[in-house]
């Protein structure tokens, strides 16, 4: 018996050793965590449960027959963030330079059906050199297999990709797929096809990192949500944004002690808005001053920043937050912005998170850029996000909501639970400035006509009353009782129930 | 008494003054231009009256602005506070014709001690001790130059009309007498309207000493003893106190005399403070007279029980002084830090914007302890770039000096302020200096002292061991409400580690952590144990944390993997790790960061007046780059070092956010 149990251990001992101390000495120069390590780091202490230790590769070609490691460069199993399941998947770069094999991928899929199956959320923490080219098409096959599950798990758990290492070719389809990617800085990047590649086809002399760095990633393409010094911080912050995250669509959002008060009242609010309309002013103030202990999870910071989006508690509630920012282009709508937030929105609405809008919007961005861009569609994904969206929503207009950009932002038009403003907000088709210049065209000519025009516009139309009258608005509130507000809003939202008609899926603009 | 009476200023001396009207049970009147529509100034008084744009010289320096002002509300007299029309004569003679009360001295006394030259020659003739220096008018820059060359280098180079360090320079050689009188020149032209410039011997190590005088109507002048101001920085008093830690009682008495003397021959009425260079043997020389109230006026408040603004208001009333010279005692010391929207980790510079945060310690007036906060500001209010930048100024008073040290060092410590970069971290620094702490100051102190510009003061490994003990304690509460959360596998939750390694400050500190009901016990590596307690919760931007028998207060912002915290001058990034993220810590690379010693960027919000060097030009380490003017005050962007100019980003004229790229190097 005792020799059996040692055979065990010993083999758990090689399996642990991965590639071998000569290649985890080599990621450490790096950096880099091992696949191993990140998944303690990650998890609760001693949570870790892994499955398929032994597993190795089925090639026997180019002499890959006569290397096998155990686990076959993927760390697979399943453990708790803060007493909460999570599944996840941690690749060796180690072990064939975390290469993706038919076996490989076959491991990753086993947890992505337990974690559907059982209604966890999934974590893959990223760091493969891409396919094993020995394999060939095995190991194609393994990565459509990957990309198939993630398909099928969206929207049932959540998903989140931390690329810590390479993620080139067809291993980025998988993150792209999921709910969340977070880039580690300076020694992890993504790209379709490399520099090399680039510089043959297109002659661009580009490096790995502007290509597809961590800061590309989080301020040019979007393709990431964020981005962290380091693994350890990486993964102290995948922590942190786990427990704003409800298990499953089966799961309502979590909930946690709150040392906040739910009635505190804050005066400084009352002067958040300028005296003048063209001053901006920093929305996330807002976002912190209303939150439980000022603690906002921020997604895409760096990412066209005339939105903000991301997480807060309200009486220990998640609740997802999109705020117009004032401070960058004036807050305006335009392509990139929408994207961001339509995404956000739907989210929040897979996994019964509340949204809480806040709006300053002067409209969406005019131009020949935008238009051709496309901003009619990509500005109709945000507004069929929320149009489609079920779950409690709550609208709060600080200051603009101008034309269509205020339909879009979570209108009572769109099924908003309540939309309330300020005094301080101006609801119109738009400025008063822009509206007399077409309704008196032919007084322009006169300044001083204009003047009196401009002045009879803003006092009709530059407040929140007009759109009250109508029940649009369901109250002014006064800003230091904002959070007050908001939260019993929330509160009496809890038992929401709003269902869509029927069908296959909807057809959102892509 | 008056019935109402209106208050030519702004900020927190306004409101201080408002405050007193009020106990008197007189009416106050505010005013106030575009910016300050919802200032505190304006909220606190009865009535408010608008009088123009934000530049001063637009609202609140334009006589007849006030002036009708005045008649729109049917004050009966006027405060102007200091500052802005507190020493204008002109306005004083305006009032005087309008039958208006000015509460404050006779325009014959601002005139006469308004000027400079004309004071000191009026002090000689009182028999007051004056510094050597030249009192004619000085013509241009070559005189500027020949007259310091005969008085001897240091100068001061002076605005006549000058005040609050405005419109001051030193010049240690021809070419920074060239260039301060250039400068003086043209901040006096823009701040008081008077471009009058003179010259005087600049007394090295000096201190900083003013008497307190009152003067009724009817010939009866006292003095309230000193205040210390030699904490300066820029000849801007930065903390004041009383009396001061060098005077004995017969120089006291002395200057006490001669201030009353001075105040007597110009016939003097209301409050006024006369100001005196003390060199290291107690000579003291005249420097000027103010007369008005003094920003530091509190101090002198708190150790005579005094107030200065009712008697100003009872003499312009014309009631005779009710305490005698015999009846002024020095009870008790008290301390003034004066906290300034000025950011000491980017060289003090302006920093305007929203005050996000302002929670100020609770005021306390106890037998044995004050705390007083003057202040013109609440939280959500916004510091513009067109007036002074101070927001409070914090007193701290207690039976001896240590005592009010230690006060008024707590009450930095819990003193919230964010949204603008401010200079609490500094004065901290200061309180725990130990050449402040023993009184040995001069007014060379913030030079001498912190030479190379403020820096996050460093704790010694004893206090840094409390604040690791008391964070790790504070974070365990934080990761234990973490395993509260909802959607927990029964019977298989996370047990919160006891072990943790806390580094701050260069140290790891390896803690085992032993709670309680009341408290936690945490024991170090090297076996020695501190017990830590505090009523703190995740959210508290504050934490006063008992460690054995000790206080720390903390500002606390909660961070991923620990706090950023803040006392006693220090700002440390706390963090708190457990032993397996601590090992494996150790293959995270160390980042470098980003050379700017390339750019030259811009230090404040503010506009680029001139540029002095062009594209290709060789400059040398201290060669003058450009001027920016933020705050009404000239900086002069100099060169770090040798070099030469690659690129100029910005035209004269520009407006420049705070690191906006200046100039770019080779």
């Amino acid at each position: 018996m005792n020799e059996i149990l040692k055979e065990l251990e010993n083999r758990r001992q090689q399996a642990r050793l991965g590639g071998g101390q000569a290649r985890i000495d080599a990621q450490h120069k790096k950096g880099k965590l091992t696949a191993r390590e990140r998944i303690e780091l990650l998890l609760d202490n001693e949570s870790f449960e892994e499955l398929d230790m032994y597993v190795k590769h089925r090639c026997v070609d180019f002499g890959m027959d006569q290397t096998q490691i155990s686990g076959d460069g993927v760390v697979t199993g399943w453990g708790t963030i803060n007493g909460r399941q999570v599944y996840v998947y941690s690749q060796d770069f180690t072990v064939f330079g975390g290469s993706l094999s038919e076996t490989h991928a076959q491991k990753i899929c086993k947890v992505m059906d337990m974690a559907m199956s059982n209604g966890a959320p999934i974590i893959g923490l990223n760091d493969s050199g891409g396919a094993r080219i020995q394999e060939g098409v095995a190991s194609l096959a393994g990565y459509a297999d990957v990309f198939q599950k993630n398909v099928l798990a969206s929207g049932v758990v959540p998903q989140i990709s931390v690329i810590m290492g390479p993620c080139a070719g067809g291993a980025v389809y998988s993150p792209a797929m999921t709910d969340f990617i977070f880039m580690v800085r300076d020694s992890s990047y993504m790209f379709v096809t490399g520099p090399d590649v680039v510089k043959t086809v297109t002659n661009e002399v580009v490096t790995a990192e502007e290509l597809g760095g961590a800061k590309t990633h989080t301020t040019k393409s979007s393709v990431a949500d964020g981005a962290f010094e380091n693994d350890i911080e990486a993964l102290e912050q995948i922590r942190r944004l786990f427990d704003f995250l409800p298990l499953s669509n089966r799961e309502r959002p979590p909930e946690r002690p709150f040392f906040d008060d739910a009635r505190r009242e804050d005066h400084s609010l009352d002067t958040l808005i300028p005296n003048n309309p063209n001053q901006p002013y920093d929305m996330k103030e807002l976002i912190l001053k209303l939150s439980d202990e000022s603690d906002f999870f921020e997604v895409q910071e760096d990412f066209a920043a005339n939105i903000v989006t991301g997480f807060i508690r309200l009486e220990g509630r998640t609740v997802g937050v999109v705020a117009n920012q004032p401070l960058v282009l004036a807050g305006v709508l335009d392509i990139d912005s929408s994207r961001k937030a339509a995404r956000f929105v739907r989210f929040c609405d897979a996994f019964e998170i509340p949204i809480l809008t806040l709006v300053d919007v002067p409209g969406f961005l005019p131009g020949t850029s935008q238009e051709y861009g496309g901003v009619i569609k990509h500005g109709a994904k945000l507004l069929f996000a929320y149009g489609e969206a079920t779950v409690p929503k709550v609208t709060l207009i600080t200051r603009k909501a101008y034309g269509g950009a205020y339909d879009v932002m979570a209108s009572k038009h769109l099924r908003g639970d309540f939309n309330y403003a300020w005094p301080t907000a101006e609801i119109a088709v738009m400025g008063a400035k822009g509206a007399v210049e077409i309704l008196y065209r032919q007084e322009l000519g006169d300044k001083k006509k204009i003047e009196k025009r401009t002045k009879d516009y803003e006092k009709r139309f530059a407040n929140p009353f007009v759109a009250a009258e109508r029940g649009f608005i369901d109250e002014v509130i006064a800003p230091h009782s904002t959070r007050k507000r908001i939260c019993r809003a929330f509160a009496s939202l809890r038992g929401k129930q709003l269902k869509n008609p029927w069908k296959k899926h909807d057809n959102i603009p892509l | 008494m008056f019935n109402k009476i209106l208050i030519a200023n702004r900020g927190e001396i306004a409101c201080r003054i408002i405050k007193t009207a009020k106990k008197m049970g007189i009416k106050t009147v505010a005013v106030y231009s575009d910016t300050d529509v919802d200032a505190l100034h304006v909220k606190m008084a009865d009535e408010a009256v608008h009088i123009g744009a934000a530049p001063a010289n637009q609202s609140y320096i334009v006589i007849d602005k006030i002036l009708s002002a005045v008649k729109k509300s049917k004050a009966d007299a006027v405060h102007p506070g200091y500052g802005f029309l507190s020493e204008n004569k002109m306005f004083a003679e305006a009032l005087e014709r309008e039958n208006i009360v000015f509460i404050g001295p006779p325009s014959g006394a601002i005139e006469t001690m308004g000027d400079k030259i004309t004071s000191k020659k009026l002090a000689k003739k009182a028999g007051v001790s004056t510094v050597p220096g030249y009192l004619g008018l000085i013509e241009d820059e070559e005189a500027a130059v020949k007259i310091s060359n005969k008085i001897g280098y240091p100068v001061m180079i002076k605005a006549s009309a000058g005040g609050g360090g405005k419109g001051m320079r030193v010049a240690w050689n021809d070419q920074e007498a060239q260039q301060g009188f250039k400068s003086s020149k043209n901040e006096a032209t823009n701040s008081f309207g008077d471009d009058r410039i003179f010259i005087e011997k600049y007394v090295t190590k000096p201190r900083h000493i003013e008497i307190q005088i009152l003067a009724d109507k009817h010939g009866k002048t006292i003095y309230l003893n000193e205040r210390e101001c030699s904490i300066q920085r820029r000849n801007q008093k930065v903390i004041e106190e009383a009396p001061s830690p060098f005077l004995d009682d017969k120089t006291r008495e002395e200057m006490g005399k001669q201030s009353c003397a001075l105040a007597k021959a110009v016939s003097y009425t209301s409050a006024g403070t006369v100001e005196f260079i003390v060199d290291e043997n107690r000579n003291f020389y005249f420097l000027e007279m103010n007369t008005r109230l003094q920003v530091e006026h509190p101090v002198t408040e708190l150790i005579t029980g005094i107030d200065i603004v009712e008697n100003m208001i009872r003499i312009a009333w014309g009631e005779k002084l009710s305490i005698s010279q015999k009846d002024v005692h020095i009870n008790g010391w008290a301390i003034e830090s004066r906290i300034y929207a000025e950011d000491p980790f980017r060289n003090f510079l302006p920093s305007i914007g929203r005050i996000t945060r302002y929670r100020p310690p609770d005021e306390r007036f106890d037998q044995a302890l004050i705390v007083r906060n003057d202040t013109g500001v609440f939280e959500g209010s916004e510091i513009s770039i067109h007036y002074d930048p101070m927001i409070a100024k914090l007193c701290s008073w207690a039976k001896s000096r240590t005592e009010a040290l230690r006060v008024m060092s707590d009450s930095l410590d819990e003193f919230e302020l964010d949204g603008i970069g401010h200079n609490i971290p500094f004065l901290s620094s200061v309180m725990r200096n130990k050449k402040f702490i023993k009184g040995d100051i001069t007014t060379a102190f913030i030079e001498e002292e912190f030479p190379d510009g403020f820096k996050s003061v460093k704790l010694d490994s004893s206090l840094l061991k409390s604040i690791a003990a008391a964070c790790s304690a504070m974070y365990r509460l934080f990761e234990i409400r973490r395993t509260r959360i909802t959607g927990r596998m029964d019977n298989h939750t996370r047990v919160v580690e006891n072990d943790w390694v806390v580094s701050l400050g260069g140290h790891n500190f390896d803690i085992n952590l032993k709670a309680d009901k009341t408290g936690s016990m945490v024991k170090f590596l090297d076996k020695s144990t501190v017990r830590v307690e505090s009523n703190w919760v995740p959210g508290d931007s504050i934490a006063k944390v008992k460690i054995e028998d000790k206080i720390l207060i903390m500002k606390v912002n909660k961070v991923t993997g620990g706090f950023r915290v803040r006392l006693l001058g220090s700002d440390l990034d706390v963090l708190i790790r457990n032993k397996r993220q601590f090992e494996l810590s150790s293959h995270m690379l160390r980042k470098i960061e980003p050379d700017m010693t390339k750019f030259l960027v811009c230090p404040m919000p503010g506009m680029l007046i001139k540029v002095d060097v062009s594209e290709g030009e060789e400059v040398q380490e201290g060669q003058t780059l450009c001027v920016v003017e933020a705050m009404k005050m000239e900086n002069v962007l100099r060169a770090d070092k040798k070099g030469v100019i690659k690129k100029i980003n910005v035209e004269a004229g520009q407006s420049l956010a705070v690191d906006e790229v200046i100039i770019e190097f080779e």
